[in-house]
């Protein structure tokens, strides 16, 4: 961990709170608005690596922990991981890591469609596959119910994998992080 | 500048060790979940009431810290009311209230540079294999570059508005990425510049 490595850390857990105040993404079909907050994990991972991006979404949640009004809506503090979708916020933590990991893995070859295809496995993969038993654990409702509740936030998912690929591909070509030594 | 959800006061709450108002916290979670017994609860938020008043604060307060869940509570409720009776609805509902104001208690009792000066304490007694000062340095980086990336947001964002893309996600994204990694360059030089490695 050089010096830089730790200002990209802290930059993106930096980043990725600041998208809590994006403004909001309507799409007409959807009823929830999609908040730009779990674009920041998939970058973290997709722009810095597993090890880096892991660690700023890490950052992150410290900070939130300790009390900071982070998160989209001005939540934060120690209730966010005392409550029904805590499982979310340890997703984002393995979510970044895992888009980072295969973002380093398909490198050479990173595409719009791959990197779309990484955000979706990380991103709402894994994330919904931590999450969704967070929801059973904390309220008592079985797997297969708080699957179908959560199935009204995916079409908003794939649309923010998508952004987030174009990011991706766009910034590997202009300012690449990966492809150096870390 | 960024603030924290603290409420200011002088309570005993507000003077005890961050330590241990998180040890607290983590018993009474734990206590509430193996122990599922309607009596615990009650117990449990008597306590959090009792905490609530102790520390001076308002039922306002407690719901506000409630207010950004309330959605999922609904659903859970009538989740639970619909797979099993009303009176697991209302217990498993009842229980998360008092969890999340449980762990709300601490946040607000607490200054979010006392949870800081706390982890940085822990570092310092660490075992060498802890990279202590780099974390110590990612930490109060992150404090500074919250603002700085919320300005450069609200600059990349303006431009874009002139350019009528402001509701375009890729034309506020990939700049304010752009300009996060050249920052990042900059800061890095500057503090190796600095002797600090």
């Amino acid at each position: 961990m050089t010096t830089r490595d730790i200002t990209l850390i802290a930059l993106f857990a930096a980043l990725t709170a600041v998208m809590a105040v994006f403004p909001p993404i309507a799409l007409p079909i959807l009823p929830v608005p999609i908040t730009a907050q779990s674009l920041g994990v998939m970058l973290a991972g997709g722009i810095l690596g597993a090890k880096r991006g892991g660690l700023a979404i890490l950052l992150l949640l410290v900070l939130v922990a300790i009390g900071l009004p982070l998160l989209s809506g001005g939540r934060g503090g120690l209730s966010v991981f005392f409550g029904p979708t805590a499982g979310f916020l340890l997703g984002w933590l393995v979510a970044a890591f895992v888009i980072g990991w295969l973002t380093e893995k398909y490198w050479d070859g990173l595409s719009f469609v791959s990197a779309t295809l990484i955000c979706v496995v990380g991103g709402i993969g894994v994330l919904y596959a931590i999450g969704i038993p967070g929801i059973t654990l904390m309220a008592g409702v079985p797997i297969s119910k708080a699957f179908m509740g959560s199935v009204t936030f995916i079409p908003g998912d794939i649309v923010k994998a998508l952004i987030a690929a174009a990011v991706m591909v766009t910034v590997k070509k202009s300012y690449p992080i990966i492809g150096q030594a870390a | 500048m960024l603030t924290d959800l603290y409420i200011p006061g002088d309570s005993l709450l507000h003077r005890a060790r961050p330590a241990w108002k998180l040890a607290i916290l983590f018993l009474y979670c734990t206590a509430l979940f193996v122990v599922t017994h309607p009596a615990v609860l009650t117990v449990g938020i008597l306590l959090v009431a009792l905490g609530y008043g102790a520390a001076g604060l308002s039922p306002r307060d407690a719901f506000t810290a409630i207010r950004p869940a309330l959605f999922v509570l609904v659903i859970i409720f009538a989740a639970q009311l619909w797979l099993a009776d009303l009176t697991m609805a209302i217990y498993v509902t009842l229980r998360l209230i008092a969890l999340l104001m449980a762990a709300a208690l601490v946040t607000y009792t607490t200054r979010a540079s006392e949870f800081t000066e706390g982890i940085l304490a822990l570092l310092s007694r660490a075992p060498a294999w802890v990279p202590k000062d780099k974390i110590a340095l990612a930490m109060s980086l992150v404090w500074r570059f919250i603002p700085l990336i919320r300005a450069q947001f609200d600059e990349v964002r303006e431009a874009q508005r002139a350019r009528g893309l402001e509701r375009n996600m890729l034309a506020l994204v990939v700049p304010l990425v752009v300009r996060t990694l050249k920052t990042a360059d900059e800061v890095a030089e500057a503090i190796t510049a600095r002797s600090l490695d």
